[in-house]
Order: structure tokens, then C-alpha cells, then sequence
């Protein structure tokens, strides 16, 4: 089975997030696999044992995205490659990179992440299957592969939905999918020895110009009272329901 | 500069949901003497005045077979159609299950630009400036749509509806969708919803996480939330731990919520949790560990047992409230 994952490195957003000058500063931070993309690749990496096949890693970002990369080789992914991401890329042009260069290419199933916690955005995965013009079961908890169709138990809103979608197909992965394992120091020792194959983002022909365009970044105005409330339980309970009604409003 | 806009309506529960009424509002902002179309797939012709009466100029329902339930191909095909028809300029969706689903496919077939799940907007000159959350909520960013077909989710329970006007008249019309290959099928629906005040769009939100220990746990905020007309959320340990349903859950892979007020009982605060409810107008806590990471985003805390609190808290409310 021919398995591909789309990979987005992003920022630990357990990390302190700092705005100066209008921008998010991510020079130094530690970026990762974004969380969801990581139980793709552990979902793909499960494929293959069962089925046999190649697990192939694919992203669209600048020279750091190699970590990433390696990172999901030496968990056991078989290929990688990284497109050279043009500056001001959404992802209309994300997804339109991704599209170009897996065109032609043979894939039973494209496996990705629900969403980017960086940006939050669940766009680029189902737009990615749009342009290739596969069907797709977004947000899964279980998957299960069976001759050329695969069964989802996807999360809708809380409730479980199963569907059943004919290969090939896009799935992208939500947190519940599988825990995903850490690297193997064998692992690690081969991942390093593999290329990854670097691709031109004017190789693959595509005029993708962002549609959308970010205009500023502000940080979070918290403006929290932050009060912590003393006494007895009895007062504490008393005090809170006062300030929710008189100072706060609420009720 | 005068928009058409489209808003897909949806329906949940055999009701609208109020997020489209907060799209329709959205759409006669952005309008400016243009048309405020709202469009029902596949069931729902019985509240087309609804959506009138909240504003929209034309509602306009399409059927088709397996449209009665969403699927990817149906819907988006559904949509697609009704975009080729009425050549929108801007189309807005609930930042829902749905719509998170359906709009990037959507936004790709028309090679159109998205924002999404937008907490505000505004006009500035020529553009529609759409506000978002970024980094779980630590950031904020305001983006464009710098050509093109505007395709834009907005997150429920944000952006004011416009009240009920029963006067307001509007069209109606029905449209039927062109049979289509609807690849991914539905098998089975598990419904884990716990009923009650749905989530996303409740005003008042009390939530447990593994303070609350066991499903038991979960009843002294129950008997509050009646008190408060709240909905019952929990943190992601409390739905794995088997104490609620993951119909409940909020953060990052659960739901988000923006309630005027949200009650976070026994729950640590971890940002997977926060980016869910962070943007709530005013945030209480309640948990035993003063070093807990919540009370930092809290405007009230109390440090303490929720087990004791809650229930006095429900006394209090009860006499303030008269209930
Ligand atoms: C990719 C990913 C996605 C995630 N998505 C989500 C998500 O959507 N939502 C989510 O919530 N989490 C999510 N998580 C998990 C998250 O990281 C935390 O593990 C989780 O939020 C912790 O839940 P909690 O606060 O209930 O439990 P804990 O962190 O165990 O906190 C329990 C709290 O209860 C307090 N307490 C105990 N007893 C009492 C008492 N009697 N009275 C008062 N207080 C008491 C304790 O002091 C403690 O602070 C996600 C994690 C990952 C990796
Ligand atoms: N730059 C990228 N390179 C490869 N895959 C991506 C990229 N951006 C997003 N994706 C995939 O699309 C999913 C949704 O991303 P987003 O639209 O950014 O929320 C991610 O979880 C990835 O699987």
C-alpha cells in the first residue's frame, strides 16, 4: 500500500507565544511535527505493518521543516520531501503546491492532520483532496483499511459518525487515533543517512498566489481580573455570586 | 460597495442553529446594499421565515437525493450549485462540524480564499478586515481576502444575530441539486450527545474535569447548570477517563465555546483545554491546587474543594435567582 502523509512542522504551542513588530517571534522556539500530522504518520506507519508498502512524508515550508522531516523518517517513515514554500503562502497555495507535486504519483491513501495548532486554520488538508479530486473522512478516531475501501469512525461534533469512503481517499487524523511512538535510536541512525528530496516550488508549475492575506497579529488581551475569592466556602460561594451579578454582569 | 452574500443555514436537532442566524447577521454587515441569501440543504423549507425574519432577503432550499443528511460530495456539490446560480461575493458558514468540513473543499473548487473560524469583523474601506484566533488563542490576527470569492467560518456564539423582526418579508424559492457520486457514505451515527443546553451556543457554561473523579462527580455541576440554564462541558482527561461523553468535551479537539461566562471545576487549565474556552467573557475557577495554570486566565478563583463549592455556589444562585 502506497501511503502518503502531509506534514506541517509548527510551533510547540505549549511555548510562550511573543508578538513584536506585528509578528509572532518563532526564531528560537522548538517547533515539532504538529500533533495531528504525527498520528497520521504513526496511523501510516501502522498501514504498512499490516499491509506492507511505503510510508512517504511530504510538507511545504522553508529549511527547518527538514527536522521535521527527519524526525518522521526516523520514527520509520520510508521517503520524504520538502517544497520550498513561497513567501506569503496560505493555504490556496499550500495545498495547490502539494497537489502539483502528488499528481501523477501513485497513493492508496493520503493521510493528514484535522488542523495546524499554529494557525488553527483545517484548510490545507481538504483542499489538498478537493484538487486531487479525492474523497475524504476528516477527524478520525479509528480507521480501519479493508480490500479498496476504508471504514472511519470520524468525531462530529462529539457524536461518532462511521463512514465508509472507497480508496484512494484523504483522512485526517484526530487526537484519540493512536498514540504515537518515539524514535527509535536504530531509527534515528538510518533517518539520518536518508535524503530528502528538495523540490522548487516554480519546479512544479504552479501559479497559486495566496488568496488571503494576513494584515496584522496582535496578541491576546487577557484583561482578566484575576481575583481570587477568600473565606469560608460558605463566603466564598456567597462573594462570587455577588461579583457575578454587580461587578461582572453575567447573571 | 455593494455584496451578495450566501450563508448555509444549518439545522441540528430539529432546530436552526443560532450561528446562522450570527451569519446572517455577519452577511448584512458586509453587504452594503447588496443581498443576503440563505441556503437550507436538504431538509428545512419549514424555516425559511425564520431566517427572514433574522434578517436574510432570500432563502433558498435545495433537495436532492442523500442530501437529507451531510456528506462531503453531497453538500459541497449541493452548494456548489447554488454558487454557480446566484454568484455570490462572499460566502459564510458556522465554524461547525458542517462547516469546518465542507468549506475548504468548497473554498478549493471555486480556487477561492478562507478565513477561518472568525471571532469578529468589520468593514475597513474596500476589504472585509476578519479577526481570528491564532496559537490556541495566545494570538490574535486580522486577515483579508485579497481577490476572489470570499469564503470566511464563523465561530458560534462571537458575532451578535440580529433580534427577530416578524414583519420582514423575503423569497423563497427551491432548488434541486444535480445527482451526484457521493463517494464517502454514512454507515452509523453514535449519538454520544448528552443532551440538555447545546454547548456552543449556551450563554452559561459550568464545566468538570478530573477534579470531579467519577461520573457521580459530574451531578453537583449538573444541579448548577439547571439552576443557571448553563450547558455541562469537561476537560479531554474528564471524557477519557469515562466520567462524561465526549459530546461534552471542549479544547482543541473538542468544542470551542465563547459563553459570557464559563465555570471551570477541578480542571488544571493545560493550553489544549484553554484554546477552547479561553475567549469566554468572564472565566471562574474552582480548584484545590492555588498553583493551578487556570486561575491564571480566571477572572474569579476560588481555591478549594469543588465538592463543598458547587453546591453552595447552586444555593446561593437559587436564592439570587428565585429558582
Ligand atoms: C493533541 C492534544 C489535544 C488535546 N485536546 C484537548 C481538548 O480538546 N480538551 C482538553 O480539555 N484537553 C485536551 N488535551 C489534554 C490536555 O493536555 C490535558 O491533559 C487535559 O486538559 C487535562 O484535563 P484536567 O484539567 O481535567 O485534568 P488534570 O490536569 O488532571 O487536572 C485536574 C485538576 O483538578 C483539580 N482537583 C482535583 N480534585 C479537586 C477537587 N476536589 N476540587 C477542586 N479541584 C480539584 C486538581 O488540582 C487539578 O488541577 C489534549 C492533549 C493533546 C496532546
Ligand atoms: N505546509 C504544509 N505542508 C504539508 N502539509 C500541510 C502543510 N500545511 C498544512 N498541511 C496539512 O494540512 C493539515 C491542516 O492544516 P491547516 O490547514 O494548516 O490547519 C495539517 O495537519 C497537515 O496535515
Amino acid at each position: 500500500m502506497e501511503i502518503l502523509v502531509l506534514l506541517k512542522q509548527t510551533f510547540d504551542t505549549e511555548a510562550k507565544v511573543t508578538v513584536k513588530d506585528g509578528r509572532i517571534l518563532d526564531d528560537d522556539a522548538t517547533l515539532v511535527i504538529n500533533p495531528y500530522d504525527e498520528y497520521a504518520v504513526e496511523e501510516g506507519l501502522k498501514l504498512r505493518e499490516a499491509g506492507g508498502g511505503t510510508v512517504t512524508v511530504v510538507s511545504v515550508g522553508g529549511d527547518r521543516v527538514e527536522e521535521a522531516l527527519r524526525r518522521a523518517l526516523a520514527m520509520g517513515a520510508d521517503e520524504a520531501a520538502l517544497i520550498e514554500a513561497p513567501a506569503g503562502a496560505d493555504e490556496f497555495t499550500t495545498a495547490s503546491l502539494l497537489a502539483a507535486w502528488a499528481r501523477g504519483k501513485q497513493f492508496d491513501i493520503v493521510l493528514a492532520g484535522n488542523v495546524s495548532v499554529d494557525t488553527g486554520a483545517g484548510q490545507t488538508a481538504l483542499r489538498f483532496a478537493e484538487a486531487m479530486n479525492l474523497p475524504h473522512a476528516a477527524a478520525a478516531l479509528k480507521l480501519e483499511v479493508a480490500g479498496n475501501k476504508a471504514t472511519v469512525h470520524r468525531d462530529a461534533e462529539g457524536d461518532t459518525e462511521v463512514v465508509e469512503v472507497p480508496l484512494p481517499a484523504l483522512i485526517t487524523a484526530q487526537q484519540g487515533l493512536n498514540e504515537p511512538r518515539y524514535p527509535s535510536v536504530p531509527g534515528i541512525m538510518k533517518a539520518k543517512r536518508k535524503s530528502i528530496a528538495r523540490v522548487g516550488a516554480a519546479e512544479l508549475g504552479v501559479d497559486a498566489p495566496a488568496r488571503t492575506e494576513v494584515t496584522s497579529v496582535f496578541q491576546a488581551q487577557q484583561n482578566r481580573r484575576n481575583t481570587i475569592i477568600k473565606g469560608s466556602p460558605a463566603e466564598q460561594a456567597k462573594q462570587l455570586t455577588e461579583l457575578l451579578r454587580g461587578e461582572a454582569k453575567v447573571i | 460597495m455593494a455584496r451578495n452574500v450566501l450563508v448555509l443555514a444549518e439545522i441540528r436537532n430539529g432546530a436552526l442553529r443560532p450561528v446562522s442566524f450570527e451569519c446572517i447577521a455577519a452577511g448584512r454587515t458586509v453587504a452594503e446594499g447588496g443581498t443576503v441569501t440563505a441556503a437550507l440543504i436538504g431538509e428545512g423549507a419549514g424555516f425559511a421565515d425564520d431566517l427572514i425574519h433574522r434578517g436574510a432577503d432570500k432563502v433558498v432550499t435545495v433537495t436532492g437525493d442523500g442530501l437529507e443528511s451531510y456528506t462531503p460530495d453531497g453538500w459541497v456539490g449541493a452548494l456548489q450549485s447554488v454558487c454557480l446560480e446566484l454568484k455570490p461575493d462572499v460566502v459564510f458558514l458556522g465554524h461547525t462540524g458542517i462547516g469546518r468540513d465542507l468549506a475548504p473543499r468548497f473554498a478549493m473548487r471555486n480556487t477561492a480564499g478562507m478565513v477561518s473560524d472568525v471571532t469578529d469583523l468589520k468593514l475597513e474601506g474596500d476589504q472585509i478586515l476578519f479577526t481570528r484566533p491564532v496559537y490556541a488563542g495566545k494570538a490574535f490576527v486580522t486577515q483579508i481576502v485579497k481577490q476572489g470569492l470570499i469564503v470566511a467560518t464563523i465561530r458560534p456564539n462571537n458575532l451578535a444575530a440580529l433580534p427577530v423582526d416578524s414583519v420582514r418579508s423575503g423569497n423563497v424559492s427551491e432548488m434541486a441539486a444535480p445527482a451526484l457520486d457521493l463517494r464517502t457514505v454514512i454507515k452509523e451515527i453514535v449519538r454520544n450527545t448528552a443532551g440538555g443546553v447545546d454547548l456552543t451556543s449556551a450563554k452559561i457554561v459550568v464545566s468538570g474535569g478530573r477534579g470531579v473523579k467519577s461520573a457521580e462527580g459530574f451531578k453537583p455541576l449538573r444541579e448548577l447548570a439547571v439552576v443557571l440554564g448553563a450547558a455541562v462541558g469537561a476537560s479531554r482527561a474528564a471524557a477519557d477517563a469515562g466520567y462524561c461523553d465526549y459530546a461534552m468535551q471542549v479544547g482543541q479537539t473538542g468544542k470551542t465555546v465563547t459563553p459570557d461566562l464559563y465555570i471551570a471545576c477541578g480542571i488544571s487549565g493545560a493550553i489544549q483545554h484553554l484554546a477552547g474556552m479561553s475567549a469566554s467573557k468572564v472565566i471562574v475557577a474552582i480548584n484545590k491546587d492555588p498553583e493551578a495554570p487556570i486561575f491564571k486566565v480566571a477572572d474569579y478563583g476560588i481555591v478549594g474543594d469543588l465538592f463543598e463549592v458547587v453546591p453552595l455556589l447552586t444555593q446561593e444562585f437559587k436564592t439570587l435567582l428565585g429558582r
